[in-house]
C-alpha cells in the first residue's frame, strides 16, 4: 500500500530509544507526595472522630469532674435550674424510645426485606425497593411535623392526653428505621448462594419454611447486624423524636405519657442553657457519642464473625 | 397435614406482602399528606420573597437561600477530601492497622448522631474558632456528616471499575498516579456523582446540625460568614410554634420535592450509566 | 522528557547476544511463601514469535508478567534470578518499571479498551509520555491503527467509544493502543480466548505482520494456535499442586510438536491433539 509508512516513520514517542531508564526522581517524589496527600485525606476521618471528642469531651468535662459520674448517669432528676443534673430519666427515655421504636419497626423492615430478596416479582421489586430508598431519604424534621399532625391525634384518642409521648415516637422512629435494617437484611439475605434454596425446595420445603428455617437463620448475623445499626439511628435520632415525645424530662410512665430523651432534651436546652447546665448537655452529647461508637463496634465485631466461616 | 403446611405458607407470603406494601403505603402517606396541604400554598411569592411579621407570613426566600449555600459549601469542602480519601483506600491502601483505624473512624463518623454533630460544630467552628453562627460553621459540621457517605460511596465507585481497564494503562508504562486520575476517576465519576447527590440530599433534610452552627435568624446570607436559617429549621419552629402552619406545610413541600429531586436524579444517573456500559 | 535522572543501567552482561531479546538465567518467583515458578532458564529471539504452552494454571502468564513487572502491582510477590532486556538486567535496583512497560507492551485476555473514544485510547501512551502536539498525537494515532489493521475499519469513527467495537475489533485496538508507544517487546496473554474465530484469524495474521519489528511471546491455551503462530515454543509444568511450575521443554516450534525431546511434552501434546 503506498500510505502504509514503516513503523520508524512515525514521531518518537519518547526520545531516548536505548537502554532502561532508572527511576526518575521527579517522578518518585510526585508519585509519594501525591500518595502522601490521599492518606492525609483519608485521615481526616480519623482527625474527625479525634476532633468531636475533644471539643465535646472538653465543654462537657466538668459535669463530670465537678458533680461526678454516677450522680450525672444516675440521678434520677433532672432540674437544671435547681442544680439538679440526674440524666437518668433522660437514658431511661432514650432507651425506652428505641427499644419500642425496634420492636414495631424490626419484623416490618425485616418482611419488607425478606418480601423484596425472596417474594416481590420484579416489577414489585422495582416500586418497593425505591421507596424504601426514598424514606430514608425523607428529612427527619418531615417524620416530625407529620407525626405530629396525623399520628398524635391518633394516638390522643387512643390513650387519652395529648398524644405526646412514647406511643407516637415509636411508631415515628419505627417508620425512620425501616430503611436502615431492610436494606441491610436484604444485602445478607441476597449475599445467601441459590444453591442453599434450591436444596431447600429440592427437598419439598414450601416458601415459608425455606424463609424461616434456612434463609433467616443463615443471614442471623446479617440481621443482628441490621438491627444494631437501626438501633444507632434510633437513640440518635433528635428532631422527630423531640416533635412528637412531650419533652417532660421524668421516668417513662406510659405509652401516652410525654417524656424526654438525652437527644431532645439538648435541643430543648441549649438555646437558653448556661453555665453548669450547658455542660451538662455537652456531656449528654458525649455520652450519645460513646454510645453510638460503641454500637459501630459491635457491628465490626459482628461483621467479622460473618466473614470468618461460621 | 399438608393442608396446613399450605395454609402457613399462605399466610405468611401475605404477610411479606404485606410488610412490603406498607413501606410503599407509608411513603405514598408522607408524600400525599404533605402534597395535598402544601401545594395550596405554594406560588412565586412563597418562594421568592423574605418572610415579614411575627409569624412570619410571605415568602421563605431566605431560608431556601441558606439551605443551598450551606449545603453547596459543605459539597465543596467535603468532595475533594473524601474523593481523595477513597482513592486511598482503594487504590493505595495496603490493608494493615492503619486502613482499619481509617475504617473505623469513618464508620464512626457516619454513626455519630446529628445532635452530637451539631453541638460539636457549635463547640469548634462557632465558639472555639470564633466564626460565630454562620453558613462557614454549618457547611463545615456537614461536611464532617457527609464525609463517611462520599467516601464510602467513592470507594465502591472506584472498585467497581474493572482491574484489567487498570492493567491496560499500567501496561502502557503509565504511573499510578496517571492510572487513577485519567483512567480509574473518569470511569467511576458517575458513580461518584451519584454518591455525592444522595449526600447532598441527606445534607438538605438535616436539622440538629445547622440549628446549631448557622442558626435561626431568618436572614439571607451572602458572606460565608453571615448566619441563616435553614429550611429544616424554620419547619421545626414553624410547626412547634403551631401559628403558621401554612408556611410549614409549603416549606415541608418544597423540601421534599428537593429530597426526591436528588433522590431521583442519583437513580437516574445511575441508570443511564448502567445501561451505557452495556 | 521529564526525567531529570536518566541514566543507563548497567553495562551489557555476557549474556548479550545479538539474536537474543530477553534472556531468563535460575527465575524463581513467589506469591507470598508460595513458590510459583522454579530455576527458570531461557532465551526469547529477537523478532520471532515464541509461544509459552502448558496446562492452565502452570504459571506461564506468571512468567510472562514478570518481562515487563506487571507482578509488581501485585503485593506479597517475590523474584529472583536475572531476566535481561537487551543484555541489561530489568530487576536491577533503581530500573524503572513504568519505563520498562512502554518498552514491553502487554495485551491481555480480555479486550480492555479504556471508557473513551478510539482516538484517545490510542493516544492515551503518548499522550501519558509528554505528546502534546496534535499533528504528531494525529500522526501515531493512524500509524497504530494501520499497524494492528483496524485503520480501514474506524477511520471515520476515530470519536466513538472504543468500547462500541466488536470483541476483535476492541482487541486490535488494545494492539494498536499498545502499538503507540513503540514497544520492542509485546507480551499476549492469551490475546485470542474471548473473541470470535474470525477475529482470531486477523490477529494472527497480524502477529506474523509485526514480528520484523517487535518481539512477540505470547500465552495460549489452543496449541494449534502456538504451531501456526510461533517460531518458538516452551512448555511449562506444574507436576503436582504446590509445587512450583517449570520449563520442561524449550526449542523450535517444529521441533516441539513432531518431535519432542521430553516424554511429558509428548503427552501434553498428543493429548491436546488427540
Amino acid at each position: 500500500m503506498a500510505d502504509e509508512r514503516r513503523p520508524g516513520d512515525m514521531p518518537l514517542v519518547s526520545d531516548d530509544v536505548s537502554g532502561l531508564k532508572l527511576v526518575s526522581r521527579s517522578t518518585y517524589v510526585k508519585e509519594a507526595a501525591l500518595k502522601n496527600l490521599f492518606l492525609l485525606c483519608a485521615f481526616v476521618a480519623v482527625a474527625g472522630v479525634g476532633l468531636i471528642f475533644v471539643f465535646v469531651g472538653y465543654r462537657g468535662w466538668p459535669i463530670f469532674s465537678e458533680v461526678g459520674l454516677w450522680k450525672f448517669l444516675l440521678g434520677t432528676e433532672w432540674l437544671p435550674t435547681s442544680g439538679l443534673f440526674g440524666i437518668l430519666p433522660l437514658f431511661v427515655g432514650s432507651i425506652v424510645v428505641t427499644l419500642g421504636a425496634l420492636l414495631l419497626g424490626t419484623p416490618l423492615a425485616v418482611g419488607a426485606a425478606v418480601f423484596l430478596s425472596e417474594i416481590a416479582p420484579p416489577k414489585v421489586r422495582a416500586i418497593v425497593r425505591p421507596a424504601i430508598e426514598l424514606l430514608a431519604g425523607v428529612p427527619s424534621v418531615v417524620y416530625g411535623f407529620f407525626g405530629l399532625l396525623i399520628l398524635r391525634p391518633i394516638v390522643a384518642q387512643l390513650t387519652g392526653g395529648l398524644g405526646f409521648g412514647p406511643l407516637t415516637a415509636w411508631i415515628i422512629l419505627a417508620i425512620m428505621i425501616v430503611p436502615t435494617i431492610a436494606t441491610l437484611t436484604e444485602d445478607a439475605l441476597r449475599s445467601i448462594p441459590d444453591g442453599v434454596r434450591e436444596a431447600s425446595y429440592a427437598m419439598g420445603a414450601t416458601t415459608w419454611q425455606t424463609i424461616s428455617r434456612v434463609l433467616l437463620p443463615a443471614a442471623k448475623i446479617g440481621i443482628v447486624d441490621a438491627v444494631v445499626l437501626g438501633m444507632g439511628r434510633a437513640i440518635g435520632e433528635t428532631m422527630a423524636v423531640l416533635m412528637v415525645v412531650g419533652n417532660a424530662p421524668g421516668f417513662f410512665r406510659g405509652a401516652g405519657a410525654p417524656i424526654s430523651t438525652l437527644t431532645s432534651q439538648i435541643v430543648m436546652d441549649m438555646p437558653y442553657a448556661s453555665g453548669m447546665h450547658r455542660t451538662a448537655l455537652f456531656g449528654m452529647a458525649i455520652i450519645l457519642f460513646l454510645i453510638s461508637m460503641g454500637l459501630v463496634f459491635t457491628v465490626r465485631v459482628l461483621s467479622r464473625m460473618r466473614e470468618e466461616p461460621s | 397435614m399438608k393442608d396446613m403446611k399450605r395454609i402457613t405458607n399462605a399466610i405468611a407470603i401475605g404477610a411479606f406482602w404485606l410488610a412490603g406494601l406498607t413501606t410503599v403505603f407509608i411513603l405514598g402517606a408522607v408524600i400525599v399528606y404533605v402534597f395535598v396541604n402544601g401545594i395550596g400554598h405554594i406560588s412565586p411569592a412563597f418562594i421568592f420573597t423574605r418572610p415579614h411579621g411575627v409569624n412570619a407570613e410571605g415568602g421563605i426566600w431566605p431560608m431556601i437561600v441558606a439551605t443551598l449555600y450551606v449545603t453547596g459549601l459543605a459539597m465543596v469542602i467535603v468532595t475533594p477530601i473524601a474523593v481523595l480519601a477513597a482513592v486511598y483506600l482503594a487504590e493505595y491502601a495496603v490493608q494493615g492497622r492503619l486502613v482499619r483505624i481509617i475504617r473505623f473512624a469513618a464508620d464512626t463518623l457516619a454513626g455519630v448522631p446529628s445532635i452530637v454533630m451539631g453541638l460539636f460544630g457549635l463547640a469548634l467552628f462557632v465558639e472555639g474558632l470564633g466564626i460565630g453562627f454562620s453558613v462557614l460553621s454549618g457547611a463545615l459540621a456537614l461536611s464532617f456528616l457527609m464525609l463517611p457517605i462520599v467516601m464510602r460511596t467513592t470507594e465502591e465507585a472506584i472498585r467497581a471499575v474493572p482491574k484489567y481497564i487498570r492493567w491496560g494503562s499500567y501496561g502502557l508504562g503509565a504511573t499510578k498516579w496517571q492510572t487513577v486520575s485519567r483512567i480509574v476517576l473518569p470511569s467511576a465519576m458517575p458513580r461518584i456523582i451519584t454518591g455525592l447527590i444522595l449526600a447532598t440530599g441527606r445534607a438538605v433534610g438535616e436539622t440538629a446540625v445547622v440549628i446549631f452552627t448557622m442558626g435561626t435568624m431568618i436572614f439571607t446570607p451572602v458572606l460565608p460568614t453571615d448566619p441563616g436559617r435553614s429550611m429544616t429549621v424554620h419547619l421545626y419552629q414553624m410547626a412547634m410554634e403551631g401559628i403558621n402552619l401554612p408556611a410549614a406545610f409549603g416549606t415541608a413541600l418544597l423540601l421534599m420535592v428537593m429530597i426526591l429531586f436528588f433522590n431521583l436524579s442519583a437513580r437516574w444517573l445511575l441508570r443511564r450509566n448502567r445501561r451505557m456500559q452495556g | 522528557m521529564n526525567h531529570t535522572l536518566v541514566e543507563h543501567a548497567s553495562d551489557s552482561t555476557p549474556l548479550a547476544d545479538s539474536s537474543v531479546k530477553i534472556a531468563v538465567r535460575g527465575l524463581d518467583f513467589y506469591y507470598g511463601d508460595f513458590q510459583a515458578l522454579a530455576d527458570i532458564t531461557c532465551d526469547i529471539e529477537d523478532n520471532a514469535v515464541t509461544a509459552f504452552i502448558g496446562p492452565s494454571g502452570c504459571g506461564k502468564s506468571t512468567f510472562l508478567r514478570c518481562f515487563n513487572r506487571m507482578n509488581d502491582l501485585i503485593i506479597g510477590t517475590k523474584v529472583e534470578g536475572l531476566i535481561t532486556l537487551d543484555g541489561q538486567d530489568i530487576y536491577a535496583p533503581g530500573i524503572d518499571p513504568v519505563d520498562l512497560r512502554r518498552r514491553v507492551g502487554m495485551i491481555f485476555q480480555q479486550p480492555n479498551p479504556f471508557p473513551m473514544t478510539i482516538y484517545d485510547n490510542v493516544a492515551y501512551g503518548p499522550r501519558l509520555h509528554g505528546m502534546r502536539k496534535k499533528a504528531d498525537l494525529d500522526e501515531v494515532v493512524e500509524t497504530s491503527l494501520k499497524r494492528a489493521n483496524l485503520w480501514k475499519e474506524v477511520k471515520d469513527i476515530l470519536g466513538r467509544g472504543g468500547l462500541t467495537l466488536s470483541g476483535g475489533q476492541q482487541q486490535r485496538l488494545c494492539i494498536a493502543r499498545v502499538l503507540a508507544v513503540q514497544p520492542d517487546v509485546l507480551l499476549m496473554d492469551e490475546p485470542c480466548s474471548a473473541i470470535d474465530p474470525t477475529s482470531v484469524q486477523k490477529i494472527e495474521d497480524l502477529m506474523a505482520e509485526l514480528k520484523s519489528s517487535v518481539t512477540i511471546i505470547i500465552v495460549t491455551h489452543n496449541m494449534q494456535q502456538a504451531a501456526r503462530v510461533s517460531d518458538e515454543t516452551a512448555f511449562f509444568l506444574q507436576e503436582e499442586m504446590g509445587q512450583p511450575a517449570i520449563l520442561v521443554e524449550f526449542g523450535r516450534t517444529a521441533d516441539i510438536f513432531t518431535s519432542p525431546k521430553d516424554k511429558r511434552t509428548e503427552d501434553y501434546i498428543t493429548g491436546r491433539f488427540g
